[in-house]
């Protein structure tokens, strides 16, 4: 009997997390709410049954994050049991630093990447899982399945360990830290048909409703509460949107849709011909962006 | 993309059948150009991907104004500002047949691990010649590798026949030259393919400007390719530890991967090393026990019976084909500066297990011009040797070639933590480690006399009688083995045998010590060593 490709995927990404519960001390599950999280969470809560995870999820709270989101996270971690970090970063904060007047470069650095150090740092995580997938991006394309950060939390891309099989190399010296990727074989595709299949719960953003949006520069913007002010001339409209990937509600990009379904969400997908990064101002802010965020400590 | 959408469009049906592969050959030859344009001309690459392109194209591209296809897989900014491929790009895309994993790997010497890593899980390679120059020392290196890690089934690519005029005489040589350069690696199948990556003849379309050519296109190659995928569920039962879950005092389950057969609740395994026996009580998953689980599930399984069982150990059916080893010989890659040398000390990394491994012969590295073996006295980065490991502990490992599971390690520098070697487990060869392997054993008689009863075991042992066994067949020395057993096994004998063997018959001798070593530990004592 040879195993289907969502089998496959699904008995690799299993095999990740036992790796790094067998040979890292303090791991912990970045989790991030949307959907990449949801099957990162739903294989952890798999690969170590009947035990629970022997991890926390961190999540790192920007303060931008759609209501949604968080309403949704604070359920599924009281619901599943789980220990559940919420950093912000409160310099950040105190500095005023915000996606709309800070710029989303800016933003993201202080509020996401910094953040995200200083939780490692605070808690000594040596080993933390990301729900990253080789397809969403060129530059993650290329980046291992342990990818060994240094002490100061930096990828350098030219020198990274070769995985020849499945043969993991986990060791590192004190202060080092490991970003994992179980699910870096997955394509957007079939992280909606694992969804399907395992009946995964995912925040309702994914599905089309109508939503206050204002258009700008060529996205659709939700106004998810009155911290995002109106420019000359923009209206707040209703209407039928969703969103193929969740971040802060300011950076990120709605498409039109009538997909309130699983199976139309995929038959939306299937037909599309943009990538579901699109959407995300972040990618955007100069070439080369992702992987220069990545050397910074960025997952 | 409102409103016409959903009702009317099905899903596409996913693909059932994977293949992975991946291109290698030497620098420059096309192979990131030519998945760019398989990429593209299956409609793989979404629009803002494909305006990215364009405007990088601008940019960095080496193509003027036309479209740079490489730039789709050169990720990282010092690739794309060098026009070189670095590190292994994975891409995943479908066709109306098949679901694909490509690995576009490095033709730079310097990367060869991470060409390495590419191969390792492919089930076909595609090795690039640019037409124009021929085979290259690159060409052989990679094609010996790709030999080594077990690929069977290769696809020539003969690229850049845009720039010899699809020459028929040039691609028919470079064909014949290629055949006969690996006619001795053992591979399976090779379809060779005239190409231009850049222009995108015979990818998916046929090219006009080869009439002559009545090969299939590369995507109909891929399509339809049988790579045998090795059904790793005919073999029997064996999965290595990865993890014990105790999550309280009632439930102890092992997880782990299962690496060929199938398990079944009530079937009873062995767990390796050792001969520790018991039943399967249950194969736990989240989503229910279940009755049974193949090779490549990742499941939880427990056991009937409270034994001690730990991360590396390897629960097996009893028929299984594995042997707990503490000496090695391997053919090694070596992938880092520091070069590997004789004596040194690495850890070896091999299923879940690890230890101590050193380096006890390099027996000889391969010449890359023509596969020779050549006398070595270190591997320096890149090179390829056959090389004799020394573990403080027994690994379980696959007695067949060429299993990607337990016929496989990784060398770690213990100083560096450098992933420095990759080796493929080679048990067939165990003669050839012989008489080198002794060389580092004292001269002295009595130590001998010791390691000698050591070794031959006490007489009506399973390790004497495997000893007996493995040098009477092997050797047809049973008359030799009858003094020197005989004289270990008494005491005012001992000494005259072992000194008129120690004379006359050391290399004989030492020869039967290296085929004792190389028996199962499980029945040799494991204190035992040269
Ligand atoms: N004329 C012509 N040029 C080609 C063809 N295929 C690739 N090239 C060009 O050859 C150069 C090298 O192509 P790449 O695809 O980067 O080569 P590569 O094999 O991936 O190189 P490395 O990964 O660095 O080893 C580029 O300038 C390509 O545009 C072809 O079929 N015809
Ligand atoms: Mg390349």
């Amino acid at each position: 009997m040879a195993l289907s490709h969502l089998e496959s995927l699904e008995a690799e990404s299993i095999q990740i997390f036992r790796e790094v519960a067998a040979t890292c001390e303090k791991p912990v599950l970045l989790y991030s709410i949307g959907k990449d999280s949801a099957v990162l969470l739903h294989l952890a809560m798999k690969a170590f049954y009947p035990a629970k995870p022997p991890f926390p999820l961190l999540h790192v709270d920007t303060t931008w994050k759609f209501r949604e989101m968080i309403e949704f996270r604070d359920k599924l971690a009281r619901d599943l049991g789980l220990d559940l970090i919420v950093h912000i970063n409160e310099e950040g904060v105190k500095a005023g630093i915000n996606p709309i007047d800070s710029g989303s470069r800016l933003h993201t650095d202080v509020m996401k990447t910094q953040g995200l150090k200083q939780a490692l740092d605070k808690y000594g995580f040596d080993a933390a899982f990301g729900g990253a997938r080789r397809d969403e991006e060129k530059s993650r394309a290329k980046e291992r399945v342990f990818s060994l950060r240094s002490a100061e939390h930096r990828w350098d891309p030219k020198n990274q360990r070769p995985e020849p099989w499945r043969q993991y190399n986990t060791r590192k010296r004190p202060g080092e830290s490991f970003r994992v990727f179980p699910l870096s074989n997955w394509t957007e595709a079939d992280v909606w048909d694992y969804i399907v299949r395992e009946n995964i719960p995912v925040v309702p953003l994914y599905f089309a409703a109508s939503r206050p949006v204002v258009e700008r520069d060529g996205a659709l913007i939700m106004r998810d509460d009155d911290r995002l002010p109106l420019r000359p001339g923009e209206t707040v409209q209703h209407r039928m949107v969703r969103f193929r990937t969740l971040g802060c509600y300011p950076l990120t990009g709605a498409v039109e849709s009538e997909a309130t379904t699983l199976a139309q969400i995929i038959a939306e997908m299937r037909a599309s011909r943009a990538s579901e990064r699109q959407g995300r101002v972040i990618d955007h802010d100069g070439s080369g962006s992702m992987e220069a965020k990545k050397q910074e400590g960025y997952f | 993309m409102s409103g016409d959408l959903p009702a009317a469009v099905a899903p596409t049906p996913r693909a059932e059948t994977l293949l992975r592969f991946f291109t290698c050959g030497s620098v420059d030859d096309g192979k990131s150009t030519l998945i760019g344009r398989l990429l593209y001309d299956t409609n793989s690459v979404f629009e803002d991907q494909l305006e990215a392109l364009e405007r990088d194209s601008k940019k960095f591209g080496t193509q003027g104004d036309s479209l740079d296809f490489a730039l789709l897989l050169d990720g990282l900014s010092a690739e794309r500002e060098q026009g070189i491929t670095i590190d292994v790009a994975y891409r995943y895309f479908s066709s109306k047949t098949r679901a694909f994993i490509v690995a576009d790997t490095p033709g730079h010497e310097q990367y060869t691990r991470n060409m390495a890593t590419g191969a390792s899980t492919a089930e076909l390679a595609i090795i690039l010649i640019d037409a124009r120059k021929g085979i290259l020392p690159q060409t052989r290196r990679h094609s010996y590798i790709v030999s080594m890690l077990g690929v069977r089934h290769i696809v020539l690519a003969v690229n850049k026949m845009d720039l010899v005029d699809f020459s028929r005489a040039t691609y028919d040589k470079i064909v014949a030259d290629y055949r006969e350069t690996v006619a001795g690696l053992g591979f399976s199948s090779i379809v060779c393919i005239p190409m231009s990556a850049r222009d995108g003849d015979n990818i998916t379309a046929r090219s006009t400007r080869a009439p002559w050519y009545a090969g299939p296109t590369l995507l109909e190659h891929l399509d339809t390719v049988d790579p045998s995928f090795a059904d790793r569920s005919d073999a029997a039962f064996a999965m290595p530890v990865q993890w014990v879950n105790r999550p309280n005092l009632d439930f102890r389950g092992y997880a782990g991967t299962i690496a060929s057969g199938v398990l079944r609740t009530g079937d009873e395994i062995v767990v390796l090393p050792g001969a520790r026996r018991s039943t399967v009580a249950r194969i736990v998953t989240a989503d229910g026990d279940l009755a049974e689980a193949w090779a490549g599930q990742a499941v939880t399984i427990t056991l009937a019976d409270e034994i001690d069982i730990s991360r590396g150990d390897v629960l097996s059916a009893p028929t299984h084909r594995l042997t707990p080893r503490r000496s090695l010989l391997a053919r090694v890659l070596w992938m880092i500066d520091e070069p590997l040398t004789q004596g040194r000390d690495y850890i070896i990394q091999q299923a879940t297990a690890n230890a101590n491994a050193r380096v006890a012969n390099l027996h000889h590295a391969i010449d890359i011009e023509n596969f020779n073996e050549k006398p070595a006295d270190a591997l320096s980065m890149n090179q390829i040797g056959l090389v004799s490991l020394a573990c403080d502990k027994a690994l379980v490992v696959a007695r067949e070639r060429g299993d990607r599971e337990l016929g496989v390690f990784i060398l770690i520098d213990r100083l560096t933590n450098q992933t420095a070697g990759l080796g493929v487990i080679d048990l067939d060869a165990a003669t050839g480690e012989a008489t080198n392997d002794i060389a580092a054993a004292p001269p002295i008689a009595a130590t001998f006399a010791d390691k000698l009863r050591a070794h031959v075991g006490e007489s009506g042992t399973p390790r004497r009688a495997a000893f007996a066994r493995e040098s009477a067949s092997a050797m047809g020395l049973a008359a030799l083995l009858g003094v020197v057993a005989g004289g270990v096994s008494g005491n005012v004998a001992a000494g005259i045998a072992v000194t008129i063997v120690d004379l006359i018959a050391r290399p004989t001798l030492r020869l039967l010590i290296a085929r004792a070593d190389a028996l199962p530990d499980d029945i040799i004592d494991p204190g035992a060593g040269i």
